[in-house]
């Protein structure tokens, strides 16, 4: 693999100097997909600053009910907080139902928004991909495609991002804090990243050198009543065939207020806006949940091997929010 | 820990275990070796064709690449007794991912970034990589594996179908499988005034120094291969592979040890696969399931240098009574790396499609499929008309569903719950050969009463070791603590690969064999006293085994198996899972319990989950590290659990030990799939079984 430098011991602004300051420079968090992929030769930078000595390694809750969780929070640490587990249940589902034991203790919260798509063709240099070499083509969209996109992709590019928190964070409207050499900015997470259209090889709206620093949930009383359902090909240490976050506020026999979102499905979590709309008022019953998901999967668009996706997203959507309508003592 | 009274039948630890766990155990690629150079091989990206031009200027500008080898510059081989082997030696490309060429380089991160450099050009050649049923290239091969007739008949198949009350005709599909052993194909090589010594991770360390002496010409004893520890190798190390002619190669070139380590990536092909099939099932019984036709009629696919027939209709010819029957083999050669032997070549692929074919011959007679299989047992071999030297397959069906609870199944498809799941149960049957062969071994006893045995058996984390030191504390009667056993060396005495389950039983023979002849030596020459000098004996089973009498030698079990599946995603998960076997004598009951259950595993992960994803634009598989092919995770399997039933055998062997290394994967993925069948009323015939060819069709309430 290739050679390189690796720093510590910076402060943020300094790290965030460093990285801006070097064409082929990369942050190293847990390095769960990043080393990975330096020794496949897909990701080669001359220089890694080690982020996870930062002082960022904290949960804090905010005034709103809501927490501010710092970058390099271990997954695993993130998925056993009390008050993560009280009052986002999606949150610590999402965590762990991804990857591995191992992984999760490595793994951190800002690495994981910014892991690389595990589409086959993206991790084997000796295929063709747009992603990683823009204007080579694109290997999936007519090769093994089962675990690929059904919403949003385009003739370049038809990978799905594979991170099962970030569709939790973007049902819960969370805000992604980062570092820009410009300065600090707030992004929302359901805006950090992009759909691939003509440019799959820019996966996210940070600007070069851009560093996470923390994810801030906002309070939502309701999400109390949240999960994460991700089917999968196997029980454990497999990426999402589909999955749902969901969090669900009653008013009686009606929906209140409902969030939902969708992983697996698309280049970026898939925030299922017209569903939600579809269902605010409505009574909360499995059929409209069943409608309300097909709104949002209408304009899904299913290649030559993924058309079971729609099914199993609209199942789950159903399956889920059903479960959450029940009445808590009968929900155990 | 090795103290007391040790034996054939009482379970004991691996002898290993310790340093295994410490890490003190040394496996092919941490041998120290002075001044050891790292090599890395680089694969072909092209499907076909012919190497045009090699530019290696990158590479050798890397800081630490020492050479680049390719046929170009890589010293000569001289046999081409498998086409596999004869490794950069021509330009010719024969499947994609093939190597050629070998950077060479002081350490591993140096080696491989030099590989990732290597410009290689070719001219390339349409390819063809599919295997299906119409192929223009299918043919008869002469035989089939080992050395198997390639068609059998009896009877009249055509008119014995035709006529029968119940006539099924199915056809069912197995995907490539991968080897994928938690040690990857690795081997440390260095030479020293004309010797070559190898350490290799390898099944069979003897067949690696006969080979390595005709490639690189030199006198077999000139040449020694150690595997002292291996991490499993499920056929896949069974015979010599390319990594130990590569290390030795490079070493011979750069004059210094050479270190060479396959990636996970690199064993999805080089190393061999099991083939996919096509396999074509027609039953034909009477209103009460007695069969009185059988055709099973398979085809798999070999590359164009070597050819390598899968026996995977071989099983149809020994396991069920019915007068007509007729099995054949078809063979293509594709651009493809060359399938080669994974844990019960044959009988793995072709009781899937038997075993399934059977479950729906018992729904289409209405009848229960435990007893359909009792009502078709034989006494003797159906094609051959041998007895078997002991055949206990109804016992184990019958002790495995009195254990699971099978007397209370309803059969009907698709009607039970729990919860969000559909839930059923799933039988098949198991058979797997119980051969062997002859093989040396020496013991010997020092005047302080110790005795070392020693055999060049392998143990690939079997527990063969273990295994062996209780068959000769037995044979010699003492403590196990005055007794050691070496294995995995070539300068020990010779003996067969690791693999077809002949271990146990035919590298026991001979260390039984040799412990009792000391025995009788000291007794009978020494009058029971040790001489100063010690005493050795070797002895060899060669003809012992070649004088065997012809009986039909089988050992069989019985899968029960309970699924559930949701009707929400699709999902399959295993809640349970028995298998009870009749292997003769067992000689270690916590390895074989280990190695059973393993063997189940693999058949519940070949069931759901493990398929090799073929891209034929490319010419190979896309998915090709542990995230992208799946196999079972421990959370995949629940109550699991292998047992036996007695099955004395005078006749199989003197020991009446039957090898259970394989017959655990036989059988195991037909029983997954029947089970899905009775949770859900869906016949999958083409494996691996996963939500999307169930989910459109599960109810949506």
């Amino acid at each position: 693999m290739r050679a390189f430098r690796y720093e510590r011991g910076l402060d943020t602004g300094q790290a965030v100097a460093l990285v801006s300051g070097e064409p082929e420079a990369a942050y190293l968090g847990g390095g769960t997909n990043l080393v990975d992929l330096m020794k496949l030769g897909v990701a080669r930078p001359r220089l890694l600053v080690d982020v996870t000595r930062l002082p960022l390694g904290s949960v804090d809750p905010l005034p709103d009910g809501g927490l501010r969780i710092g970058a390099t929070v271990r997954n695993s640490d993130l998925a056993a907080h009390p008050t993560v587990r009280r009052d986002f249940p999606v949150l610590s589902r999402a965590l762990l139902a991804g990857a591995t034991g191992q992984l999760r203790n490595m793994a951190t919260i800002g690495g994981n928004l910014l892991q690389r798509t595990r589409c086959v063709y993206f991790q084997d240099v000796s295929r063709p991909c747009n992603k990683r070499e823009p204007g080579a083509g694109c290997s999936a969209i007519d090769g093994q495609n089962r675990d690929l996109a059904i919403l949003g992709w385009s003739p370049q590019c038809v990978a799905t991002h594979p991170s099962d928190l970030a569709v939790a964070l973007a049902a819960l409207d969370a805000m992604v804090e980062v570092r820009e050499p410009a300065g600090p900015r707030e992004i929302p997470l359901t805006e950090l990243h992009r759909l691939p259209e003509d440019r799959p090889d820019q996966e996210t709206t940070l600007a070069r050198g851009g560093l996470i620093t923390a994810v801030r949930v906002p309070g939502l009383p309701f999400a109390r009543r949240s999960t994460y359902r991700k089917a999968r090909d196997r029980a454990s240490y497999a990426f999402g065939l589909g999955s749902v976050a969901v969090a669900l506020d009653l008013d009686g026999p009606l929906v209140r207020d409902v969030r939902i979102a969708y992983g697996a499905v698309a280049h970026r979590p898939w925030r299922a806006r017209l569903a939600e709309e579809a269902l605010r008022g409505r009574p909360a019953t499995p059929e409209n949940f069943r409608l309300a998901a097909e709104e949002e999967l209408a304009a899904a668009r299913p290649m030559s091997h993924n058309a079971f996706k729609i099914p199993l997203i609209r199942n789950l959507t159903v399956r889920t929010l059903t479960e959450l309508a029940e009445p808590p003592e009968v929900n155990r | 820990m090795n103290t007391g009274t040790v034996g054939i039948g009482r379970g004991h630890p691996r002898l290993e275990g310790p340093a295994k766990v410490t890490g003190t155990a040394r496996y092919a690629a941490e041998y120290p070796a002075d001044g050891v150079a790292y090599a890395w091989a680089v694969q072909s990206s092209v499907a076909k064709g012919r190497i045009v031009r090699i530019d290696p200027t990158a590479t050798l500008a890397e800081p630490g690449v020492l050479d680049v080898l390719t046929y170009e510059n890589a010293p000569r081989l001289h046999s081409t007794e498998s086409a596999e082997l004869f490794l950069l030696q021509t330009p010719q490309v024969h499947y994609r991912g093939e190597f050629v060429a070998l950077v060479l380089a002081e350490s591993l991160e140096a080696a491989r970034e030099g590989a990732l450099l290597l410009r290689v050009d070719y001219d390339t050649e349409p390819h063809s990589s599919l295997l299906t049923e119409h192929h223009p290239g299918l043919y008869r091969p002469e035989k089939v594996n080992p050395s198997y007739p390639t068609d059998t008949a009896l009877g009249d198949f055509e008119a014995g179908y035709a006529a029968a009350e119940v006539q099924l005709d199915q056809t069912y599909r197995t995907p490539a499988y991968h080897n994928n052993p938690m040690e990857p194909h690795s081997a440390t090589a260095r030479w020293l005034d004309g010797r070559l010594l190898v350490h290799d991770s390898s099944q069979g360390s003897t067949l690696v120094r006969d080979t390595l002496g005709r490639l690189f010409n030199l006198p077999a004893e000139t040449v020694r291969v150690i595997s002292a520890h291996v991490g499993g190798g499920f056929g896949s190390k069974g015979s010599p592979r390319c990594t130990p002619v590569l290390a030795a190669m490079a070493a011979r070139h750069l004059g210094r040890p050479v270190r060479l380590a396959l990636t996970r990536q690199q064993v999805f092909g080089p190393i061999g696969y099991r083939t996919p099939t096509i396999q074509r099932l027609r039953l034909g019984s009477d209103a009460d399931g007695r069969l009185a036709a059988i055709c099973h009629d398979a085809i798999s696919q070999t590359s164009t240098g070597v050819e390598f027939a899968e026996q995977t209709a071989v099983l149809t010819r020994s396991l069920y009574a019915a007068p007509h029957r007729r099995t054949t083999h078809r063979l293509t050669r594709l651009d493809v790396p060359t399938p080669s032997w994974m844990r019960a070549p044959g009988e793995c692929p072709g009781s899937f499609a038997l075993e399934c074919a059977m479950d729906e011959l018992a729904v289409a007679c209405g009848m229960d499929p435990v007893e359909l299989r009792i009502r078709n047992d034989t006494d003797v071999d159906p094609e051959e008309g041998l007895p078997f030297t002991s055949r206990n397959l109804v016992a184990c069906l019958r002790e495995g569903a009195r254990r699971f609870g099978w007397a209370d199944r309803d059969p009907t498809p698709g009607v039970r719950r729990h919860g969000r799941c559909l839930v059923g149960t799933g039988v098949a049957s198991a058979i797997y050969p119980a051969r062997t062969a002859g093989a040396h071994a020496r013991a010997r006893v020092e005047p302080d009463g110790s005795y070392q045995v020693s055999i060049n058996a392998t143990d690939i984390g079997t527990g063969a070791r273990t295994a062996l030191w209780l068959v000769a504390a037995e044979a010699l009667a003492v403590p196990g603590d005055r007794v050691t056993v070496e294995v995995g060396d070539s300068d020990l005495p010779p003996a067969f690969v690791a693999g077809g389950s002949f271990g146990t039983a035919g590298w026991g023979w001979a260390v039984d064999k040799a412990c009792r002849e000391l025995r009788r030596q000291l007794a009978e020459r020494h009058g029971g006293t040790v001489p100063a000098a010690g005493l050795t004996v070797q002895v060899d089973t060669m003809t012992d085994v070649a004088e065997q009498p012809r009986y039909a030698r089988y050992a069989f079990g019985a899968h029960f198996v309970e699924v559930r599946v949701d009707v929400d995603s699709g999902e399959i998960r295993v809640p349970r899972m028995l298998g009870i076997f009749a292997t003769g004598r067992v000689v270690n009951p916590a390895t074989a319990r280990s190695q059973l259950i393993g063997g189940m595993t693999m058949g519940l992960s070949m069931a759901l989950h493990e398929e090799g994803a073929l891209d034929h634009r490319f010419g190979d598989w896309v998915n090709r590290d542990l995230a992208t092919y799946h196999i079972a995770s421990c959370a995949d399997v629940e109550q699991i659990d292998a047992d036996w039933v007695d099955d004395p055998d005078e006749r199989v062997n003197p020991l009446g030990i039957k090898g259970l290394g394989e017959i655990g994967i036989v059988g195991s993925a037909a029983a997954v799939a029947n089970a899905v069948y009775h949770a859900t009323g869906i016949r999958v015939r083409e494996l691996p079984i996963q939500p999307d060819k169930l989910l459109d069709r599960l109810p949506t309430t």
